[in-house]
C-alpha cells in the first residue's frame, strides 16, 4: 500500500510518501490511522488532531469508514485551501 | 469544450479568453474570475506563497467539477488554471472562466467552478511571512459555505 502525506503532514511525518504493508486487522482509513500514529513520534503528531486530518483514497475523498487493501494508495493531508 | 491545467507558468488571462471563444459565435458571454496573492495574511505582511497540489488527484477533482458545471448549465466552454510552486504578492493563482450564450449561466458557472474548487481540489497554501517563518492557510468555514449553497 502506498501512502502519501501532503502540507503540514508531510512535514511532521518527514516523508512525502512511504510504502507499507499494514496487518490484515487494518481494514478502513480509521484503523490505518491508528496504525501509522504508532510508527513514529512524527507520526503520532501528525494524526495528534484527527479532525483536521483529511484522506483520498485512489485519489478519491474518503471518509474514516472507508475500506483500504492492499495496493490501494492512501493519502493524507490537511483540509483544502487552493483558489 | 473544457480546459483543465495545473502548471507553475504565469497565465495570460487575455489569451486564455480568446482561446476560450476562438472560432465561436454562439457565445454571449463569459464569466471570468482571477484568483491572486494578497500581501498580508491575517494583517501580516507575506513576501511569498507556494502552492502544493497532489498531482493526479488534482487533475480527477478538476474534471470532476468542470464535469459538474457543464451538466447545470449550458456552458459554450469553460477553462480552470490553477498554479503551482512559488508565488509573490501580485501574481495570479488561479483563472476560471465560463462562457455561454447569456450572462447568467456564465456568472452562476464561474462562481460555481471556484465555490467548488476551493473546497474540492486538493491544493495547500503556505505563506511565507516578511518577518520570517511561514504558516499553512487554514481551511475557512465561509469557503465551505459558499460550496454548500451549490448543494443539490
Amino acid at each position: 500500500m502506498k501512502v502519501l502525506y501532503f502540507a503540514w503532514l508531510r512535514q511532521k511525518i518527514g516523508v512525502a510518501e512511504e510504502e507499507i504493508t499494514p496487518p490484515e486487522s487494518v481494514r478502513d482509513v480509521a484503523g490505518l490511522i491508528d496504525f501509522l500514529a504508532a510508527r513514529s513520534p512524527g507520526h503520532a503528531a501528525a494524526f495528534a488532531n484527527r479532525a483536521v486530518v483529511r484522506c483520498a483514497v485512489n485519489q478519491d475523498f474518503a471518509a474514516p469508514d472507508a475500506p483500504v487493501r492492499a495496493g490501494d494508495e492512501v493519502a493524507f493531508f490537511p483540509p483544502v485551501t487552493g483558489g | 469544450m473544457a480546459r483543465v491545467v495545473v502548471q507553475e507558468a504565469p497565465f495570460d488571462v487575455g489569451a486564455e479568453l480568446a482561446a476560450l471563444t476562438a472560432g465561436r459565435a454562439d457565445v454571449g458571454g463569459i464569466g471570468l474570475f482571477v484568483g491572486t496573492v494578497r500581501d498580508t495574511a491575517q494583517g501580516r505582511p507575506i513576501t511569498a506563497m507556494t502552492l502544493e497540489h497532489y498531482p493526479g488527484m488534482t487533475e480527477r477533482a478538476l474534471a470532476a467539477i468542470v464535469a459538474e458545471a457543464q451538466a447545470r448549465w449550458p456552458l459554450a466552454g469553460c477553462t480552470v488554471i490553477h498554479r503551482v510552486g512559488r508565488l509573490t504578492p501580485g501574481e495570479g493563482i488561479v483563472l476560471v472562466a465560463a462562457a455561454s450564450a447569456h450572462r447568467q449561466a456564465a456568472l452562476e458557472a464561474t462562481a460555481f467552478l471556484i465555490d467548488w474548487l476551493k473546497t474540492k481540489a486538493p491544493f495547500w497554501k503556505h505563506e511565507e511571512f516578511a518577518e520570517g517563518g511561514g504558516q499553512w492557510v487554514e481551511a475557512r468555514a465561509e469557503d465551505d459555505r459558499a460550496a454548500s449553497r451549490w448543494a443539490g
